[in-house]
């Protein structure tokens, strides 16, 4: 078995505007250096081995984990 | 005409569309449960509004894959006709049987009031009862309604008068005041290729009754009668 952790971000040109709030948020707080506040999605899993691993999380990525017509991702596997 | 409704856990449209169906169009109508690849011989599939299965992960990403889903993405290859309201519309999307995504709101709010929608296109089986400009009163109700798509698609649709219906005010006038959730190009509902399947993010079953404030939603469902005969 393999730990997976699934990245899904809104895509760049998609305005975030939870990502806008917060960012906000942090400068009146006094954080004034951040920028580019961004909010997603991250999702864990374990796969079982096999040679066909890797294809898969991407499959699972494309299909349902995210829509890459709004959405970005990345993907770690631990073996 | 034969209608079915979808019903997914969290539907909470289907009862509408059912009472709009059967009750002022007078036509049949049957509920189509998801877990069924069943579609009990319908002329036409409405996929409702709602939240179905709780909206996990993004808005229709599970009801894309539920057995009515797939049959109605088989149904829509083949040219039946397929309505998709509010969740219906997100749930479209993400089965590709239209194509851009539906996004948060603009304001992070959800929107529930009575809008004003332009007709783009009267020459399609939505739309053959409106004339073209006409507007019509019909309420959203909503938290992600924000139509999104990349540049070609949207030249596409345009080019193809693919978008039905556009955000407008009562005289038919696009601004950014009468767009409510920041949809690119004021775009309220858009048509296949095959102008066969139409998502709409307002609620035209909500306003066919004049009880309900409203019965200008009424000619999308008696467009689909007068295509249909």
């Amino acid at each position: 078995m393999a730990q997976v952790k699934v990245y899904i971000t809104l895509k760049p040109s998609l305005l975030d505007a939870q990502g806008k709030v917060v960012q906000g948020a942090l400068h009146q707080l006094g954080y004034e250096g951040v920028e580019q506040v961004r909010i997603g999605k991250y999702v864990e899993m374990t796969v079982g081995d096999g040679p066909q691993r890797d294809t898969q999380i991407a499959e699972m990525c494309e299909k349902l984990l995210a829509n890459p017509v709004i959405e970005d991702y990345r993907y770690e596997v631990l073996a | 005409m034969k209608f079915g409704v979808i019903k997914f856990p969290g539907s909470n449209c289907d009862q509408d569309a059912y009472y709009t169906v059967k009750d002022v169009l007078g036509q049949p109508v049957e509920y189509l449960w998801h877990g069924d690849a069943e579609l009990k011989g319908v002329d036409c599939v409405i996929v409702p509004g709602g939240f179905s299965y709780g909206d996990y992960l993004r808005c229709g990403a599970i009801a894309r894959f539920s057995p009515a889903m797939i049959a109605t993405q088989e149904f829509a290859a083949s040219g039946g006709l397929v309505l998709g309201i509010c969740n219906g519309f997100q749930v479209l999307c993400e089965s590709h049987l239209l194509p851009g995504a539906l996004v948060r709101n603009d304001g992070q709010k959800f929107v529930c009031k009575q809008v004003h929608l332009k007709t783009e296109n009267a020459d399609t089986p939505f739309t053959g009862t409106l004339s073209p400009g006409q507007v019509l009163q019909i309420p959203i109700a909503h938290g992600e309604g924000k139509y999104v798509c990349d540049e070609a698609v949207l030249a596409e649709l345009n080019i193809a008068n693919r978008v039905l219906f556009r955000y407008c005010d009562t005289d038919g006038n696009r601004s950014e005041s009468s767009n409510p959730n920041g949809s690119q190009d004021d775009i309220a509902g858009i048509a296949s290729a095959n102008f066969n399947v139409l998502g709409l993010m307002p609620h035209p079953e909500r306003a066919s009754d004049p009880a309900l404030g409203s019965a200008e939603g009424r000619a999308i469902f008696e467009s689909l009668l007068k295509f249909w005969q």
